[in-house]
């Protein structure tokens, strides 16, 4: 790495590493000195020490909440790509279908979550899975029939004067164009994955999730456990959006170097 | 070997009494294109030229079968313009190179091939022979994106010929490029379909351009669309950077150019009047 690039990379991540580290300790700061209680505001430094101290409960609740925004995610993504394609070639489907999946999508929608856990045994994760797919589903649904609608005029006229079938256009040209619009879904998405997967442990279930878990130590004495339990969530969220960006990266890396240059 | 002979002393493109209208019936309803008579012999350069509106590219449109006509026939080597393109009878090339951004350079040209159902070893041998028609050969695995705007244009001309067409039709293909590399295009083209002896049909609306590429440069006006003079531009087939300077060549610009004027001051006339 030459020092130009060295130098680019020192501009891009020193600015919000000094601006989140002023944060914490400015926070430190003022409760310590204006002797705030630890069950209102824990300090920084107490939420660390719990987070390290009961690290492995933390993890074990981040992996419980994780996997159900992830199932979800990956599940939602799929459904909502497949039925785009489909609903994309019967056009009238597609008006259809458009203005009612913002409409349920608008919706508070965990309230389903209720629902379902009548339907499913107490101990199930299931509920939750299905109401994260549910709201991944409509978000890159609306995403993917935007980028099917979007195509190049001269790229499309070229494939029809090489005669070549729906079909084809469809794998060899109008799918590849619709990528980047479905990564720009799943970006959005991933994120929403996870604070539906956490909301929805609200609603009854097993109580062995982060949202379940940051719901009980919050209101109780132990209140850097809570915020710790919130930063694994964090932690994950953040995972989530930078697996969501390597994959972008991975699947279309014609946008990546367009972009670049 | 008659059926050989009849096919190579057929004209390559004839247009027949065509007429083209859009949005028939309805209040904004479009003359596109009026009572169209073309014929383009085989090898010609035929370069089509007019105002924004006069249906040039309609008309190459309907050589091509992007568009049907509302009457008339199009023919192309004796077939309907229709076979002609599922048979992938022409190629063609847009004012947008068009080029595919998640394919290299190689697999662009290949794309026409791929759905002509050609192997690979095939398809992949004939994406370098083109690439070394149009002169980038060590271009083959770039991705377009690392091409310049020429370059891309060269690229989509080599995908347009890949399947070595006999009938090239191209829609202002230089429009997007700068003065130097659109003359250096223009040599470049002719060369080309000089050795392959391939009839092109080229909508333009550079003058200079469309006289120094054609044989014949059709002129066509606006409001309906029509075709109202056709120049023989007569100046051989062997054309070089001197011949943009040759006094020929500043006579038949001019002829195009009056031939030009005169539909814009019937245009006006007719303005007035209309008022």
């Amino acid at each position: 790495m030459n020092a130009a690039r060295l130098r680019n990379l020192a501009a891009t991540v020193l600015p919000p590493l000094v601006l989140g580290v002023l944060f914490l300790v400015a926070w430190q700061a003022w409760v310590v000195v204006s002797d705030v209680q630890p069950f209102v505001i824990p300090r920084p430094s107490a939420i660390w020490q719990a987070f390290v101290d009961d690290f492995d409960l933390v993890l074990k609740a981040s992996i419980v909440t994780g996997m159900n925004a992830l199932m979800g995610l990956v599940l939602g993504s799929l459904f909502g790509f497949v039925i785009a394609v489909l609903t994309n070639r019967f056009a009238f489907v597609s008006e259809l279908v458009n203005p009612l999946a913002i409409t349920i999508a608008a919706i508070p929608a965990v309230v389903i979550v209720g629902v379902l856990n009548n339907m499913y045994s107490l101990d199930s994760q299931i509920p939750r899975r299905i109401m994260v797919t549910i709201s991944v589903f409509f978000v890159v649904f609306v995403q993917v029939a935007k980028g099917l609608r979007q195509n190049d005029a001269t790229q499309m006229e070229l494939m029809r004067s090489y005669a070549a079938s729906p079909f084809d256009t469809l794998k060899k040209v109008r799918l590849p164009n619709t990528m980047p619009f479905f990564f720009t879904g799943v970006r959005t998405a991933a994120p929403l994955a996870l604070i539906i997967a956490l909301v929805s442990e609200y609603f009854g279930g097993t109580q062995n999730g982060l949202g379940s878990k940051i719901s009980g130590t919050l209101n109780s004495a132990n209140k850097a456990l809570g915020f710790a339990y919130v930063l694994g969530g964090a932690i994950v969220g953040l995972l989530f959006f930078a697996g969501s960006n390597l994959l972008e990266y991975l699947v279309v890396p014609w946008r990546r170097r367009a972009r670049s240059k | 070997m008659e059926n050989t002979m009849t096919e190579t002393s057929q004209a390559a493109v004839v247009v027949r009494d065509v007429n083209k209208i859009f949005n028939q019936g309805k209040p904004n309803q479009v003359d596109a294109l009026v009572g169209i008579d073309l014929d383009v012999q085989p090898g010609e350069f035929i370069s089509l030229i007019g105002p924004s509106g006069c249906g040039k590219s309609t008309l190459l449109r309907l050589v091509a079968d992007l568009l049907e006509p509302t009457s008339g026939t199009v023919t192309i080597h004796g077939k309907t313009a229709h076979q002609a393109r599922v048979d992938q009878d022409y190629g063609m090339a847009f004012q947008q190179s068009g080029l595919f951004e998640w394919r290299s350079v190689e697999r662009n040209i290949e794309l026409p091939l791929e759905l002509k159902g050609w192997d690979k070893t095939k398809r992949r041998e004939r994406a370098q022979e083109m690439l070394e028609l149009v002169k980038l050969p060590e271009f083959a695995k770039h991705m377009p994106w690392q091409l310049s705007g020429g370059m891309q244009q060269r690229i989509a001309i080599a995908r347009a010929l890949a399947s070595h067409p006999k009938l090239l039709l191209m829609d202002e293909p230089f429009g997007a490029l700068d003065e130097m590399t659109r003359e250096h295009m223009q040599a470049e083209l002719l060369r080309i379909c000089a050795a392959a002896g391939t009839t092109v049909v080229f909508v333009t609306h550079s003058i200079p351009e469309a006289v120094y590429l054609a044989d014949r440069v059709v002129v066509m006006s606006p409001r309906p669309g029509r075709i109202t003079d056709i120049v023989n531009v007569g100046l051989g087939r062997d054309r070089n950077e001197l011949t943009r300077e040759a006094g020929d060549f500043f006579a038949r610009v001019t002829e195009v150019r009056e031939a030009l004027r005169g539909i814009e001051m019937a245009d006006q006339a007719r303005g007035i009047e209309d008022r």
